[in-house]
């Protein structure tokens, strides 16, 4: 089944157009790798396809259009990370986790038996329950990323958009939170996350979407989007592409310098 | 002891304070009365001086005191979590000032000595006045940034008008009414006040209660909030009308009082696990807490100076927030 939909879809910020008429489909079992360099538009297609930027175009959620949506129902079909790890209040981590299951509560239900068992999966996948009762402001900036990622999971949507998810994280945890978008997939949910790690991009997602100034340039699996000519043209490095124990490898090596050409 | 335990007991605790100081509100006064005579003339059918004095003069007092009290701590934590800032405060959207003006100007103009009510229903008008004019300025998708800088234009506004009025103020004692009304009194309102302030405050009190939850996902930012079954048109309408209802009843009546629902919140912030939702009972306990002692210091202090409300709890909250201050600031290095 198709999780997301987009047809045609604008994202505008101040007036000018940072997504330029994107169409994109991702179904269950995917995980999608957003990747392009620095403002090519990738948080703000992630933020329109929520609604949370001006945009025109159409926005299909769980096959119905989401303006057709309430908040709450969407929420409930999709989970989305925010790249600024914003935490306003020293809230303790378990609480935070908790707040993932807003969509699904009562306005005036406790947490329930479902609820409990949903926060404590989340916070054992983030490896963050020995934190339970700290403060999540007091939290390392890789501590309170997974917390924020276990808050997002805890909302066990069947789609996350996760706007720069690895940022901050030590190779082991950015690893296992690759493999953990993976087993997502595997579970029938979909993924679809923006990456600046080519190399992670390259090894962990089962396709890859590259976005330069707005637009959709390539999109397939890893080896073919990540080509010498696109890397080239659109990132204006070099690279070296290999294989190692079964997966791809990438490692960017120069900037190409346009004048000696 | 869990974090649940916590809340509970300290929800109970300041319960219990509220009571006992609305009682002690009840039975302080230039008429000494004993304690028992005072909650027996409350409840009997005499209608002699002390039933008298108790229903007409301290009842009020002390019912007003509570509201006002619980609207300043409510909104504060409302405000606070609203717009993820700590230093947020029911002034910060302009009804108080507003609500000051709209009272100055019906003194000024002598509508206030030409018809009871007038002062507190041109104060409400001020406040409803505020309030279009902040949200019209924010707009649908108008941020927390906006909303404070249209606060604080309206604040700016609506006290520079109040000083002309008071500039202009052809004789000296309708300048001295003006100034001592700005400084927030409870000093003799009677149950008119109480009738005429009470459904606003009750209407703003139900508005802002409901928002516990949204302000919960709302300390992960907007955007969290937002895709996490948010409504932010919802909680914006929510938090300024709220705000506006029950901080502009309570200015009408009892004029601006600074620092309790600045620093109330702050207070209880940490005994409560910093969750928005479980701030705002506490905080609506709480102020009420505080500001009945506050009514009671004035009349323990000076009782023949009538010292106003207002100025003690700036006098006592200022430097209370210049230490909470530091203490933060120390935790945060």
């Amino acid at each position: 089944m198709t999780l997301l939909k987009l047809d045609d879809l604008s994202a505008f910020l101040g007036g000018r157009r940072v997504v330029d008429q994107v169409s994109l489909a991702v179904g269950e079992g995917e995980c999608v790798g957003l990747i392009g360099p620095n403002g090519a538009g990738k948080s703000s297609l992630l933020r329109a396809a929520l609604g949370l930027v001006a945009a025109a175009g159409t926005v299909e959620i769980a096959g119905r259009d989401a303006s057709s949506w309430s908040p709450r129902q969407r929420a409930q079909h999709v989970a989305y990370l925010p790249q600024d790890h914003e935490i306003a209040w020293p809230v303790s981590v378990e609480r935070l986790v908790a707040l993932g299951r807003a969509p699904h509560r009562g306005r005036f239900a406790g947490l329930g038996p479902r609820d409990r068992t949903a926060i404590e999966a989340a916070m054992r996948r983030m490896e963050v329950d020995q934190f339970r009762t700290q403060p999540a402001t007091r939290l390392s900036g890789g501590e309170k990323a997974r917390v924020l990622i276990a808050r997002a999971l805890a909302q066990e949507a069947p789609l996350l958009l996760a706007d720069e998810p690895t940022g901050g994280l030590d190779p082991a945890h950015q690893i296992t939170l690759m493999r953990l978008f993976r087993a997502l997939a595997s579970e029938g949910k979909a993924v679809v996350a923006s990456l600046h790690d080519l190399g992670l991009a390259a090894r962990w997602c089962t396709r890859l979407v590259l976005i330069d100034k707005g637009r959709i340039v390539a999109d397939g699996p890893p080896d073919t989007v990540l080509n010498e000519e696109a890397l080239r043209a659109v990132y204006g490095v070099t690279a070296f592409r290999g294989e190692a124990e079964g997966g791809m490898v990438l490692q960017p090596l120069d900037i190409i310098d346009t004048d000696r050409q | 002891m869990s974090e649940n335990a916590r809340y509970r007991l300290v929800l109970a605790v300041l319960a219990a304070l509220v009571a006992v100081l609305f009682a002690m509100s009840l039975t302080v006064g230039p008429a000494a009365i004993g304690f028992a005579d005072s909650i027996a003339a409350l409840f009997s059918n005499d209608r002699g001086a002390i039933a008298l004095i108790m229903r007409e003069i301290r009842l009020p007092r002390a019912i007003l005191g509570l509201m006002i009290g619980a609207t300043l701590g409510l909104s504060g934590a409302v405000l606070q979590g609203y717009l993820r800032n700590p230093l947020a405060e029911p002034g910060l959207l302009g009804i108080s000032a507003s609500a000051s003006l709209g009272a100055v100007l019906a003194i000024y103009t002598g509508l206030s000595a030409a018809f009871p009510l007038g002062l507190p229903l041109a104060a409400l008008a001020g406040a409803v006045l505020a309030v279009f004019i902040v949200q019209a300025m924010a707009g649908i998708r108008g941020g927390t940034l906006t909303i404070i800088l249209a606060g604080v234009a309206v604040s700016s506004f609506a006290g520079a008008m109040t000083s002309l009025a008071l500039n202009l103020s052809p004789n000296p004692f309708a300048a001295l009414e003006i100034v001592f009304w700005m400084l927030g009194a409870l000093t003799d309102r009677s149950m008119t006040h109480v009738w005429l302030s009470a459904p606003f405050m009750l209407v703003g009190w139900v508005m802002l209660a409901s928002l516990g939850r949204p302000l919960d996902t709302l300390t992960l930012g907007a955007d969290a909030a937002q895709s996490m079954g948010i409504g932010m048109r919802r909680v914006q309408f929510l938090a300024v009308f709220g705000t506006a209802a029950c901080v502009g009843a309570a200015t009408a009546v009892a004029g601006a009082i600074g620092f309790v629902g600045l620093v109330v919140p702050h207070i209880l912030r940490p005994l409560v696990g910093s969750l928005p939702s479980r701030l705002l009972p506490a905080s609506a306990l709480g102020g009420a807490a505080v500001l009945l002692a506050a009514d009671i210091l004035v009349r323990l202090i000076a009782p023949s100076k009538d010292l106003k409300l207002g100025v003690l709890t700036a006098i006592v909250g200022a430097p209370f927030f210049l230490w909470l201050v530091w203490k933060t600031r120390r935790a945060m290095l």
